[in-house]
């Protein structure tokens, strides 16, 4: 029942990083792809009407890791404290600059909305691959399930750890070229004329940067990480996983030069996918690994009682169907291309 | 959540008599729903996660159980409003008619059913349901039902969502006085007078009774101490007075300068002029909530709004029904002036709740102290605090000026507006 809720739960979050990622990627790169005003509204009626949606699926995450996994929840949230403040900082920064930029047509009122968009977005994607690396390389957990992070130490990988240092720096690095990459195809797919041609050599440039650090990282995971390689020699099948994100990554190239922008941006999908499962794959059974392995919180130890579990199961599957279906029809309800004199709401 | 269902109202009244006057209200309340909704999104995130930054051990204790519904919430009402909030502002071309007032009603319902699902999880807080200790002392979930049918969630969230309606109630018909006193849009400022009025007396007389009257019987029957404190009752008595006004003096125990109704409070919490009311004076002090004044003030700060809310909405429903509300400028100021007493009464209501659960995190099971998370430090939680102040003075300041600013801008120019003046329609 555990393992059922630990795939869900990360299901949930990749589904979080798909489909939030390409907004936040959308408003690392605004600046790269988007020059004229009128240009910068089609980046914004791209994501508009699917921004908030996108965002609910980390809430929905988080509220499903709440229930079914308690411990974990408690643990990681107050450990994380700092950062995971500024990433609701962030969040609201982001969230006021998407809504209220369009709000009143003055050049002093949105070009700082337009900053505050870029600058929120960059670093939520900076923020999320750190949280990722260091979940990957452990945190200083001990005896009472509990620890506390401060933003950081001497930036190495010691027994004291902070949010950051070298390898969570790395990793946030690559999530924010990953992001602006998976933007920049979004976008792609989403425009027409110079802001997609723009935004389709920003993807091409970003590329080369994510298979370096995808190599690099994958690379050093393996070594700071043993449970990782343990995994994968214990359940082979497991391969299929990074297979996924190698043949995702290798098709966002491919499509690019086919000039198949649908593709293009599903692919960036597959490799996030790919990415993320791998990861998860790696750690599993823990859901946050320990410096000290022996304090890691895992998905036996941090679990909520049975009977929740199992009624939650009934309920959940109902809700994602639901979920589906409205997903289902908020993108189809704006499929195809913004249009130039993009709509914007009053 | 009030404006979601005048809004839908609205969008009812536009789709069954064709009017365009009534799209065209709806259009401009759902600029303003969605600059609310806006800072409703980005201020109600940060909640779901400081249960687990700022209350770990309560969390790890709770969080099979109190995690279920706000999953819940997460995953049938955010994905539901925030799909439909979407279609709602950016598709009203695409979809037809019939299609927006769908994503109008969605949207009222994710909006609502959140409301539900976090009431039922403060309610689990407030008179814990459906579990059970397990034989490590800890919380197990036992009846997916019994939490989320707690009777007190029932109750706590009519009484939630009435306050809701009538501040939703009081800002539309606030500005239509705004719009009639000042001599612009008067249909439009008409329209909104007579929704928000008619709608809001309704709401106002259902908040005091049942609402009101059950959610004070349930703090009897499971909070007594939590009674006393409210009402300033300090000593336990046959036939307790009510206190209408006075400053409660905790170190003396006494109720200074005291404005009371003698026998009322035993007739309002037992039905019998008689009844013996417990005081502070029957609970041991370390299980008194921790600010008494607080509370008394925010208990009597709320039913005292509460009583006012009913008297102008009353007399404002007696002009409309006798056709002299729209030349009453006396009442169309005080409509007018009301704006922020509802919100004022809904904070005070929200800390009544949250003041008279005290010293509890977990009536009666987990004290606050007990459910703070150990690692982090009061200078980090300082911190954070003081980040959120300057933030959301800040969102404050902003949500302020872009409702102002929708406000003065009004809604679009009604066609008829030449002829609609003598349009009969308009007198209602």
């Amino acid at each position: 029942m555990e393992t059922i809720w630990f795939c869900l739960v990360a299901v949930m979050v990749a589904l979080y990083v798909l489909f939030d990622g390409f907004d936040l990627g959308a408003g690392a790169v605004h600046f790269l792809v988007a020059k004229t005003e009128e240009e910068r509204r089609q980046v914004l009626a791209s994501i508009g009407p699917v921004w908030d949606g996108n965002e609910v699926w980390l809430l929905a995450a988080g509220g499903t890791l709440y229930f079914a996994f308690p411990a974990l929840y408690a643990s990681g949230f107050s450990g994380f404290y700092l950062p995971l403040m500024m990433v609701l900082w962030l969040l609201i920064l982001r969230g006021t600059s998407i809504e209220f930029r369009n709000h009143i047509k003055s050049p002093v009122w949105i070009p700082f909305w337009d900053f505050f968009f870029w600058f929120s977005s960059l670093l939520l994607a900076v923020f999320l691959g750190a949280a990722l690396g260091n979940v990957v390389r452990g945190v200083p957990l001990d005896q009472s399930g509990y620890f506390f992070e401060p933003l950081w130490t001497n930036f190495r990988l010691g027994e004291q750890t902070g949010i950051l240092d070298w390898f969570t720096i790395l990793v946030g690095v690559q999530a924010l070229l990953v992001l602006m990459m998976h933007g920049a195809l979004w976008l792609q797919w989403k425009t027409a004329g110079a802001l997609n041609q723009r935004a389709a050599r920003v993807a091409g440039i970003t590329w080369w940067g994510v298979l370096i650090l995808t190599a690099l990282v994958t690379a050093i995971t393996f070594s700071i990480q043993p449970q990782v390689s343990v995994n994968f020699k214990t359940w082979p099948l497991g391969y299929i996983l990074p297979a996924l994100a190698v043949a995702g990554l290798a098709g966002v190239k491919f499509e690019l030069f086919r000039k198949d922008e649908r593709n293009a941006f599903l692919s960036s999908c597959a490799y996030l996918l790919g990415m993320l499962t791998s990861v998860v794959f790696g750690v599993y059974p823990m859901v946050l690994p320990a410096r000290n392995p022996i304090y890691a919180l895992t998905v036996h130890n941090a679990k909520a009682p049975d009977y929740g579990l199992k009624v939650g199961l009934v309920w959940w599957v109902i809700a994602m169907a639901l979920a589906a279906v409205y997903f289902v029809h908020v993108y189809r309800s704006f499929a195809g291309k913004v249009s130039a004199e993009a709509d914007s709401h009053g | 959540m009030g404006l979601a269902l005048l809004i839908v109202i609205l969008k009812t009244i536009a789709l069954r008599t064709g009017d365009e006057h009534y799209t065209k209200a709806a259009r401009f309340w759902a600029k303003i729903f969605a600059i609310n909704f806006a800072i409703g999104v980005v201020t109600g995130i940060p909640m779901e996660f400081q249960f687990g930054t700022n209350w770990a051990e309560f969390s790890k204790a709770a969080g099979g159980v109190i995690g279920q519904t706000l999953a819940m919430e997460g995953l049938f009402s955010f994905f539901l409003e925030s799909t439909f909030l979407g279609l709602f502002i950016y598709g009203e071309k695409k979809l037809g008619r019939v299609g927006h007032w769908w994503a109008a009603f969605f949207v009222f319902l994710g909006s609502w059913m959140s409301g539900y699902l976090i009431i039922a999880t403060d309610a689990w807080m407030q008179h814990p349901t459906g579990f059970q200790f397990n034989a490590h002392h800890e919380i197990e979930l036992t009846s997916f039902w019994g939490l989320l049918l707690n009777k007190w969630a029932l109750w706590q969230y009519a009484h939630n969502m009435l306050g809701a309606v009538q501040t939703g109630c009081f800002v539309m018909a606030g500005v239509g006085a705004f719009y009639v006193l000042s001599h612009r849009d008067p249909l439009y400022g008409r329209t909104f007078l007579r929704l928000g009025v008619v709608v809001g007396i309704v709401a106002a007389l259902l908040q005091l009774a049942p609402t009101g009257d059950q959610q004070g019987k349930m703090v009897t029957d499971y909070q007594p101490a939590t009674l006393a404190a409210m009402e300033g009752l300090f000593e336990s008595q046959d036939g307790a007075p009510l206190a209408i006004l006075g400053q409660p003096n905790v170190p003396n125990r006494t109720l200074d300068n005291p404005l009371i109704v003698p026998n009322m409070l035993s007739f309002l919490t037992y039905k019998h002029w008689n009844a013996h009311v417990r005081g502070l004076n029957d609970f041991p002090e370390d299980q008194w909530p921790d600010s008494i004044a607080l509370l008394y003030f925010s208990y009597h700060i709320m039913v005292g709004l509460g009583t006012i809310f009913i008297a102008i909405l009353a007399i404002s429903a007696f002009l409309l029904w006798r056709k002299k509300l729209f030349d009453s400028h006396w009442m169309l100021w005080i409509l007018m002036l009301s704006v922020p007493l509802p919100y004022i009464a809904n904070t005070a209501g929200w800390m009544t709740a949250e003041l008279g659960r005290q010293p509890w995190l977990i009536y009666g099971i987990m004290r606050t102290a007990q459910g703070v998370s150990p690692r982090v430090s009061g200078g980090n939680a300082l911190f954070t605090l003081i980040g959120f102040t300057g933030l959301y003075t800040l969102l404050a300041i902003l949500w302020l000026f872009l409702v102002y600013r929708e406000i003065e801008i009004g809604p679009e120019p009604a066609v008829t507006k030449a002829a609609g003046i003598l349009d009969p329609a308009a007198e209602g």
